[in-house]
């Protein structure tokens, strides 16, 4: 029960870390980045190759983070600024590509045989004794660290002037650039920030799961899209809560159902999102309003 | 417009086809199976454009009305003996039948639209975001069921010993079929008023026609078509299993409709083609290949690179796709010469 209860937090906390990512840049740029787990994976593979260079474990998660926010970059600047205004089934459709094209590449790379990843061994001992053996201290650790990760970002955007624009873009980007926000410099702002978190995401995952593959993050990512789109992606706290939520659905329906149904997982999940997506189109937590006819 | 003004949009489409399949009856045995699958490719990914393209609303989900189609198709056409020695936990009434090869593609087609209705009745509401993730999740539904449920199917192993009878010529009137409903679809009065709402949903509302129902409608249509598509597929290449016809299928289908044009039918046709063209063009030169008298051979793998790349190169240079979303017409001198 316990074990249940921190294995769905952890998720839940993991997943609304990697919501934000997906959310912030959503906000300012209306794209829906598919290849943010591909980011994740690009991390891990970059945690991999530091463990078995035998790098200090400093260097290589400081490598996690360089790679991942540089990749970010290179996507923003390659992908996201010519596509800006396109419709929103050609840039999902652009970053399906370079999800592809980043998979592709590890592939032919590295291989389809998974490379371990043997960062922070000592978080997967458990917590205590007892009761508390089942719970390991990354469970912990990762709910601590998407506490403080959302606590100082929701710092920054009620308190700085930075986080004043971002949220204005959000809400109107033309109206705000009229109003003299610079609109690069809140896009390559809030995609940083999303490769930061893609990075702290590829460490979490990492200790959890050390075994990295093409498809690492993957599914996680799928299930993190469906997610934010479930809570509202119109709002970032929204969007953050639905990932937080399908987080923890997906940890309890894994743990409660009988071996013989928890194959059916994903359809036990799937088909809650289709009910949810049925009765609040809007989102499950947007607030309630007068129905408006849809946009074009 | 008249009718004859605009016979070109499916002739168009059909001579390509057509053209591929003979193009397909020079080479060797061993490079056929590229052309039948590129056309193939254009069934499937037309069945995509009668919804997606005339609705404007962006679907995941037709890939789980090709799946159903692929596996009902392959196992009913497995001969029963066989089916009863390698898949013992089916139901009777799956284990102890068999079809032809054209009742199977019936088959496929029935029971894709009758998915499709099923799902879209609900689904169908929703618009944008929601209505992607929500096929999104019938195909995720449609993907873990097949690979875990044994009575159905063959569950996480492969399905094999499939007739293969999806040759150049049936995989071109497959095409042809699919390309043809599509074009009768789109003039008809059905067709004009999803295209309607696609463009201007509240004036579509205005003047009476109904979004949900309209939509509905491509929704079964576009089911049918990707359930037989999903036939040809199977017997095309004889095996298959769940992973066949899930993401990668869903990227690459959806790809090609984009890199294409959403817009247009030749847009379909056109980028089914041309990105199932490429990707045989670099399979086979993975295994080397002679051109010009330069000796390509590339390192295993890099056929899903240059794909990836050059599907981002085209949506940034092109975000409309290839077409344009336009459809084929005669230069205008032409077409007024012929009254």
């Amino acid at each position: 029960m316990l074990q249940t209860a921190f294995n769905a937090l952890a998720l839940g906390s993991v997943y609304a870390l990697m919501a934000v990512g997906i959310g912030l840049v959503f906000g300012v740029l209306r794209l829906v980045n598919f290849a943010y787990g591909q980011l994740i994976m690009a991390g891990a593979y970059t945690l991999a190759i530091g463990s078995e260079h035998s790098w200090p474990q400093w260097a290589s998660v400081l490598a996690c983070f360089g790679v991942v926010i540089g990749l970010s970059l290179l996507l923003e600047v390659g992908l996201f600024r010519p596509l800006r205004g396109a419709s929103p089934a050609t840039m999902l459709v652009a970053t399906f590509a370079v999800a592809f094209l980043l998979q592709s590449i590890a592939l032919l790379k590295f291989g389809s045989l998974v490379k371990t990843a043997s960062i922070f061994p000592g978080l997967f001992d458990p917590v205590g004794h007892g009761q508390f053996e089942t719970v390991r201290k990354i469970t912990i650790v990762a709910i601590v660290a998407a506490m403080v990760a959302l606590a100082a970002l929701t710092l920054l955007l009620a308190k700085t002037t930075i986080g004043l624009h971002m949220r204005a873009a959000a809400a109107d980007f033309r109206t705000a650039r009229l109003l003299g926000v610079r609109a690069n410099e809140v896009v390559t702002l809030a995609v940083v920030i999303s490769g930061v978190l893609a990075a702290a995401v590829a460490v979490i995952l990492v200790v959890e799961d050390p075994f990295v593959e093409p498809q690492f993050a993957l599914r996680d990512t799928i299930i993190v899209l469906v997610g934010v789109v479930v809570g509202g992606l119109d709002r970032l706290w929204t969007a953050t809560l639905g990932g937080f939520a399908i987080g923890v659905a997906t940890s309890v329906f894994t743990d409660e159902l009988s071996s013989a149904h928890s194959v059916y997982v994903d359809s036990f999940v799937f088909g809650l999102v289709i009910i949810v997506l049925l009765l609040r189109p809007e989102g499950l937590f947007a607030p309630f309003r007068a129905r408006t006819v849809e946009r074009a | 417009m008249r009718l004859a003004a605009r016979l070109p949009e499916v002739v168009v489409p059909a001579l390509l086809v057509a053209a591929v399949a003979l193009l397909g009856t020079f080479t060797t045995r061993a490079n056929q199976i590229h052309f039948r699958a590129a056309l193939v490719d254009v069934a499937i990914v037309v069945g995509l454009y009668v919804f997606i393209g005339n609705s404007g609303v962006l679907s995941f989900g037709q890939i789980s009305f090709v799946a159903v189609g692929a596996f009902a198709a392959g196992l009913m056409t497995i001969s029963v003996g066989v089916k009863r020695g390698i898949m013992p936990t089916l139901f009777p009434v799956l284990k102890d039948h068999s079809l032809g090869n054209v009742e199977s593609l019936l088959l496929a087609a029935g029971l894709g639209a009758v998915f499709a209705l099923i799902v879209g009745l609900p689904l169908m509401r929703l618009s944008g975001l929601a209505a992607g993730i929500a096929t999104f999740a019938v195909l995720g539904i449609t993907h873990n069921v097949l690979f875990n449920y044994t009575k159905i199917g063959p569950g996480a192993t492969a399905l094999t010993n499939i007739p293969e009878t999806t040759g150049l010529l049936q995989g071109m009137i497959g095409a042809v079929i699919a390309i043809a409903v599509a074009w009768i679809y789109q003039l008809s009065r059905f067709g004009r008023m999803l295209r309607a709402t696609r463009e201007d949903p509240a004036a579509a509302q205005a003047v009476g026609v109904s979004i949900h129902r309209q939509r509905l409608l491509a929704f079964t249509l576009s089911g049918a078509l990707c359930g037989f598509a999903g036939g040809l597929f199977v017997h095309q290449a004889g095996t298959i299993t769940t992973e066949d016809v899930y993401l990668n299928l869903t990227f690459l289908t959806l790809a090609m409709l984009v890199v294409g044009g959403v817009g247009s039918l030749l847009g379909a046709v056109v980028g089914a083609l041309l990105v199932s063209g490429v990707n045989s063009f670099l399979v086979t030169a993975e295994g080397g290949i002679h051109i010009l008298g330069m000796k390509i051979d590339l390192t295993d793998g890099t056929h899903l690179v240059v794909l990836g790349a050059a599907m981002a190169v085209v949506l940034v240079l092109r975000p409309s796709g290839l077409t344009g979303g336009r459809e084929f017409h005669l230069p205008r001198r032409l077409a007024r010469g012929r009254g």
